[in-house]
């Protein structure tokens, strides 16, 4: 007969006894309560045997491998992008190289994604308002370079490239800032060595991503494409394959080159 | 540059966590390949979203995506005939410290995913019931009733009432 008996103590006390997560308060009520009853000692005695086990058998403490490097995952995502933006160039040169099939394609496409009207609109007539301008076609020259890019970038609100074309015989002339339909549009003009001139427009935009498109626009030809959400816009008024040429040596250098994330 | 440092901080605590994670995965799983797979998924996917992430505990966050994979993954597992674990939970008893490994293995193998899932994150993991409850994404009291059948049937099975697991020849 025992005079003081204490609390009744629950199954989930005990758990939480030998998982120690039973408030200090009830401590005393479940030794008590497991000095009197040994089919509970026998059961707790059980669960921690059973901790033991699995502890023994799962815990290690083996180098982590490297495949499991920050760097590694991240690159890993990246390298998956590389891969995707070659897809698009190679899908973009397959519907430029001519062809009824590519032709086919190249009509089948929807006319202008939606919420890019505006955009190649404005970037259409930027480039026709200022290639033909002979003594200010750019608000700052290439001479200056870096800091137009640094300036475009904060006004732009994401960091800016400005592409290295020279393998295509185009040098920078310069860039400006414009209004664009959403915010400000950064334009970069690019000539190459007979006077002919390409530009860049981009800006932000929610435009849904896009692989390389082409638009035509009277003597302007465009080609176009969106990532998250940045849109750009390549012109240039000579033949398709030369602003194809232009807009896919722009769009490699835009989508693969960008910095990696660097790893904490 | 606060934002800046929790990101670094962000980071270290995935590293950290490794592991860790490694240890649960395979607990889980029962095949080391299976289980590095399972957290090399759950890091990309934390280091993906670390934008997403508002200061929580990352520790729990990187449990949560990964047990989620893992169900996820059993789930399309339960979509094919299974028959490959079957021979292995067949394997021929010896005596000795292996044995006893071998026996701790199966048991939690004879157990539903979630009261495996549970009684790690608790004893293999240290977790408390409440993050437990966050991971698993149900009450407490769930979590104490998974975790009390779990120990109920691992006793029995070591025991040796293992009706369902009983070599058939």
């Amino acid at each position: 007969m025992i005079d003081r008996s204490p609390p009744p103590v629950t199954e989930d006390e005990l758990h939480a006894y030998v998982d120690r997560e039973l408030p200090a308060d009830r401590m005393l009520a479940v030794e008590a309560w497991l000095a009197t009853h040994p089919d509970d000692m026998a059961r707790v005695a059980a669960w921690r045997a059973q901790i033991d086990a699995i502890r023994l058998r799962y815990d290690t403490d083996e180098p982590v491998p490297a495949r499991f490097n920050v760097e590694r995952l991240l690159n890993g995502d990246r390298r998956w992008k590389r891969i995707a933006a070659a897809a698009a160039v190679v899908a973009f040169l397959a519907g430029s190289a001519g062809g009824w099939i590519a032709r086919d394609a190249l009509h089948a496409a929807p006319a202008m994604a939606p919420g890019f009207e505006a955009f190649t609109a404005e970037a259409i007539e930027a480039h026709k308002l200022y290639v033909v301008e002979v003594r200010h076609p750019v608000e700052v020259p290439a001479a200056d370079a870096d800091h137009l890019v640094q300036w475009l970038s904060k006004r732009l609100g994401y960091q800016l490239k400005a592409p290295n074309l020279e393998s295509l015989g185009l040098r920078l002339v310069g860039g400006r800032l414009l209004p664009g339909p959403t915010g400000a549009a950064a334009f970069l003009m690019y000539e190459n060595a007979s006077g002919e001139r390409f530009t860049i427009y981009c800006g932000r935009s929610s435009a849904p991503e896009t692989a390389l498109r082409y638009s035509e626009n009277g003597p302007a030809t465009s080609v176009y494409w969106a990532t998250q959400d940045v849109a750009y816009v390549v012109s240039g008024s000579g033949n398709r394959k030369q602003i194809g040429d232009v807009a896919v040596a722009a769009y490699k250098q835009i989508e693969q080159e960008t910095p990696a994330p660097r790893g904490g | 540059m606060p934002a800046e440092h929790s990101l670094i901080g962000f980071r270290q605590n995935v590293l950290a966590s490794i592991p860790a994670l490694r240890r649960y995965a395979r607990a889980l799983t029962r095949d080391a390949e299976i289980a590095d797979d399972l957290v090399q998924d759950t890091l990309v996917r934390a280091l993906r979203s670390e934008h997403l992430f508002k200061g929580e505990e990352t520790r729990s966050w990187l449990y949560t995506i990964l047990t989620n994979l893992n169900r996820n993954r059993l789930r399309s597992l339960a979509r094919r005939p299974a028959h490959a674990p079957l021979g292995d939970n067949d394997a021929v008893e010896h005596a000795g410290p292996e044995a006893g490994m071998r026996d701790i293995e199966r048991a939690l193998q004879s157990l539903v995913p979630e009261q495996r899932t549970a009684l790690l994150l608790v004893v293999l993991e240290g977790l408390s019931y409440r993050e437990v409850a966050e991971v698993q994404g149900v009450p407490i009291g769930t979590v104490m009733s998974r975790l009390a059948r779990a120990r109920a049937q691992i006793k029995g099975f070591l025991d040796g009432e293992r009706p369902a697991l009983r070599r058939v020849k």
